[in-house]
């Protein structure tokens, strides 16, 4: 296969992926035919389309060539479990590709299908790991040394992980399907998570010299919208696009020029993307109303009041301090406490907001965590208790994982020596 | 497919549950799980074991034979018993597993079984 071609034919990989893949899923019952059988799909695509022009819908004439494509592949394989064989008899040898695409087209089933794949990818049986590598790689598409770049690991390693992950969904059986109502709440939440994991692994990096990734907030982005589109009227997913949303929409003001990372108070907020924080704060207001609250619907509500404000002094502190609360329920973590300190800090002055913070730390735990002293000094520095200040945020930087924090931080400090 | 779900109870969590009328309840509970899925025609096999101190475990290695007395790990979750379900997929064995006492004490491991006969 030519450079060209391999290109291309990745190319249409990540375009149709998500489409077209759950169907053959459901098809053949196996991930890997079904993939398999899209790459041959996609490159006899990458030669008809150009010489006899693209098709009215390309998703349902890759189904159609993937599927006689797998037969083929079946029968020279001549590895023909019941359902493979069932689906062989009832295909033609030779499809007529207009007429297939006809019987496609009215495929109910296509939505269904690319549901049905996001929830495979994110079965509770698989490691938390493989879901995020299986939904990157057969939801959205990318190429396997895309996400072992976008997650730090081994090309190698990526690969096994996804060679282990489709061997226990076949070898433990892990059906392909939509379940019933009461058990799709739960699978749902896995989906949620696996979306974020992957929107936070970009927006706040672990990785040493990076601290926001724009092509995994992106990817991300893109998954909740797939999702939103396949469950709508769902307001924890709307609220999970919504926050995605929002907060991308400030990542062009986070870091300066030198990727050190910018606060919200000093962020430039004009460079803050104008369109996706209307369509973020839109969503959010949509999901809110529907009164079935949740953790992604109360962090896009905070997210929205700040993008929302035209400084941070104007901010509603006072609803943020009141959201964190109700975070705190779903979500009872040091991070959310610790914002809400800080939120408190803002709403009724620095000392209620240390306030909060020691009781923190008579629950002790949190020693290490960078972010309780960043706060802490924080807090100290605007309640004109300088010195403690620079004590605390130099212990912050000391314990920062990526260099942007502790540049951040290390500037901090001098600015403060300096007053 | 053909699972093995593999009852695993940790001792005290048990011996609490227990406690109230010598495990009777637990029993019921047991029988009636069982009863259910022979009856939807999904047990292939199931039975309780005896407790781990009667536990022999057996290794050959180079040759020679050693017998020693207990489990084969020691964990504090102790296998108690396993069901051999045939069932259509892994979500239906978890569905199964979790209406299993020993999920609420202990723990239930869901392994498919290995098919020769296919491929």
């Amino acid at each position: 296969m030519s450079i060209a071609n391999e290109r291309g034919a990745e190319y249409l990989f990540r375009r149709y992926a998500g489409e077209v893949l759950g169907t053959l899923v459901r098809r053949f019952g196996d991930l890997d035919v079904a993939e398999e059988a899209l790459q041959e799909a996609l490159l006899e695509a990458l030669i008809r389309w150009p010489r006899e022009g693209e098709p009215r819908n390309p998703a349902a004439w890759l189904v159609t060539v993937a599927r006689s494509k797998a037969v083929d592949r079946l029968r020279r394989a001549q590895r023909r479990p019941d359902k493979e064989v069932a689906a062989f008899r009832r295909e033609p040898d030779r499809v007529d590709v207009i007429d297939e695409l006809a019987t496609a087209l009215d495929d109910q089933q296509v939505p269904d299908d690319q549901l049905g794949l996001m929830l495979l990818c994110c079965h509770p049986a698989l490691h938390h790991d493989a879901q995020v590598a299986l939904t990157l790689r057969t939801v959205a598409g990318l190429a396997t040394d895309e996400i072992a770049r976008g997650f730090m690991v081994e090309v190698p390693t990526m690969y096994q992980r996804l060679v282990r992950a489709k061997q226990k969904i076949r070898l433990a059986g892990i059906p392909f399907g939509v379940p019933h109502h009461d058990q799709l709440a739960e699978r749902l939440d896995a989906v949620m998570q696996v979306i974020y994991l992957v929107f936070n692994e970009g927006y706040a990096s672990t990785r040493e010299d990076e601290y926001i990734r724009h092509e995994l907030c992106g990817e991300a982005i893109r998954l909740g919208r797939t999702l939103n589109g396949l469950v709508p009227d769902e307001p924890e997913v709307m609220g999970l696009l919504a926050l995605m949303l929002l907060h991308d929409a400030r990542a062009p003001g986070r870091v300066d020029t030198d990727g050190v990372l910018i606060t919200l108070e000093q962020q430039d907020r004009s460079l803050w993307r104008r369109a996706q924080i209307e369509e973020g704060s839109a969503l959010v207001d949509r999901a809110l109303v529907m009164r079935r609250r949740g953790r992604y619907q109360i962090e896009a509500a905070i997210a929205a009041l700040h993008t929302s404000a035209p400084t941070a002094e104007v901010t509603d502190w006072p609803q943020i301090d009141a959201l964190y609360g109700a975070l705190l329920r779903y979500v009872p973590t040091p991070v959310i406490a610790l914002n809400r300190a800080v939120a408190r800090g803002m709403a009724a002055g620095p000392t209620a907001g240390l306030e909060m913070i020691d009781e923190l730390i008579a629950d002790g735990e949190l020693d290490r965590f960078h972010l309780l002293h960043a706060t802490r000094g924080e807090l100290l520095a605007r309640a004109g208790r300088t010195s403690e200040a620079c004590t605390e945020l130099r212990e912050a930087a000391s314990l920062a994982p990526s260099v942007a924090e502790r540049s951040f931080l290390e500037r901090r400090v001098t600015e403060l020596e300096a007053l | 497919m053909k699972y093995m779900l593999l009852l695993a109870d940790d001792p005290e969590l048990a011996a609490a549950a227990n406690a109230p009328d010598d495990g009777q309840a637990v029993m019921q509970e047991y029988f009636a799980f069982t009863t259910r899925i022979a009856e939807s025609g999904e047990l292939v096999a199931g039975d309780a074991l005896h407790a781990v101190p009667t536990a022999s475990t057996l290794r050959i290695r180079n040759g020679s034979t050693t017998v020693t007395d207990g489990p084969f790990a020691e964990t504090k979750e102790q296998i108690g018993g396993f069901y051999v379900v045939e069932v259509p997929s892994l979500d239906r064995a978890l569905e199964l597993a979790a209406q299993i006492p020993a999920a609420k004490t202990g723990s239930v491991e869901v392994r498919p079984i290995m098919d020769f006969s296919a491929s």
